[in-house]
């Protein structure tokens, strides 16, 4: 059962890590959430990069949501923009390939080529 | 949409886009009901776009011509017998109303709303999400605002605490609906 002395310990951890934390710019990862990537199985890829995030307890990553980018045959679809404001979209994700980005690019600064839209094209 | 979850995952998008601050989500039990209720303070829809906005025709977005989130939950729902309704009102907000005949063999499942949940607050952790289970006596209840205070000065998007809120509504799900819905055990 849930408790809020379980929500207190996880508020007392991050309040210890803010303060830990380097201010390096944060990367934007951007889950399309339309209709399209719903039906498409977006909801578990998000989930993938979250839990993946977690796990390796990486820093300076925001995982958010986006409406219809307009490519909906190519559901499920994330962009990676780096602080740098570097853009790379992937496409026809699963939640495999998000923990993959997520090691890939994200830790270790290499964009998986072979998800990107310029590849499925 | 494969369960109700992923249909709220959908339309919660529509408030999201229409610039709504709370957004209030409730599945409701009663007399062999399934209700789904979405509603949210948003800009809202005049009278003419709300008479439109069950074709799947009709849609705000420019990448494409159709828009098919409302179409398809009215759909779901009067697939197993039930009903529909949407209200609106400019300036205002809008709310969603799908009722599901529950022991419909083509009822699809409640699926996990604690998944959603926890997207849509990762995502948009600025707007109050409030939650209600509703069955007979038994009652959940979920604030995002209340969360908040609680955090003082942690964000409620920090994945640690997106993983707390949503096995809080997991458990949710299976106080109240536990044995009652077929697809939630008890």
């Amino acid at each position: 059962m849930k408790s809020l002395a379980e929500l207190e310990a996880i508020r007392e951890k991050a309040l210890k890590e803010i303060n830990l934390r380097d201010n390096t710019g944060k990367t934007r990862v951007v889950v399309g959430m339309a209709t399209c990537g719903i039906a498409a199985g977006a909801r578990p890829v998000m989930n993938a990069f979250v839990d993946e995030l977690n796990k390796r307890n990486v820093q300076n990553v925001n995982v958010t949501m986006t409406g219809c980018i307009g490519v909906c045959r190519l559901e499920p679809i994330a962009e990676v923009i780096t602080a740098d404001g570097v853009k790379t979209t992937y496409v026809k994700l699963d939640p495999e390939k998000a923990r993959k980005i997520v090691v890939e690019h994200l830790i270790n600064g290499r964009p998986v080529k072979e998800y990107t839209i310029s590849e499925a094209e | 949409m494969k369960d109700i979850s992923l249909h709220l995952m959908d339309i919660a998008q529509n408030s999201i886009t229409a610039g709504a601050t709370v957004i209030k989500i409730s599945l409701i039990y009663k007399d062999g009901l399934l209700i789904f209720r979405l509603s949210d303070n948003g800009c809202g829809m005049n009278e003419e776009m709300l008479s439109k906005v069950t074709d799947p025709f009709t849609t705000t977005r420019t990448t494409r011509e159709v828009g098919m989130g409302i179409p398809l939950l009215k759909l779901s729902a009067e697939m197993t017998g039930g009903s529909f309704e949407i209200k609106s009102r400019e300036g205002s907000g809008t709310t969603v109303e799908a009722r599901f005949i529950a022991d419909s063999i083509d009822r699809i499942p409640v699926g996990s709303v604690d998944e959603t949940l926890g997207a849509l607050i990762l995502a948009n952790p600025e707007i109050d999400y409030e939650v209600n289970f509703q069955c007979d006596h038994l009652n959940f209840e979920l604030r995002t605002s209340d969360i908040k205070e609680y955090l003082n000065g942690v964000s409620i998007s920090n994945f640690e605490v997106i993983g707390w809120i949503a096995e809080r509504v997991r458990e949710g799900l299976k106080e109240v609906f536990g044995g009652v819905l077929n697809e939630i055990s008890g």
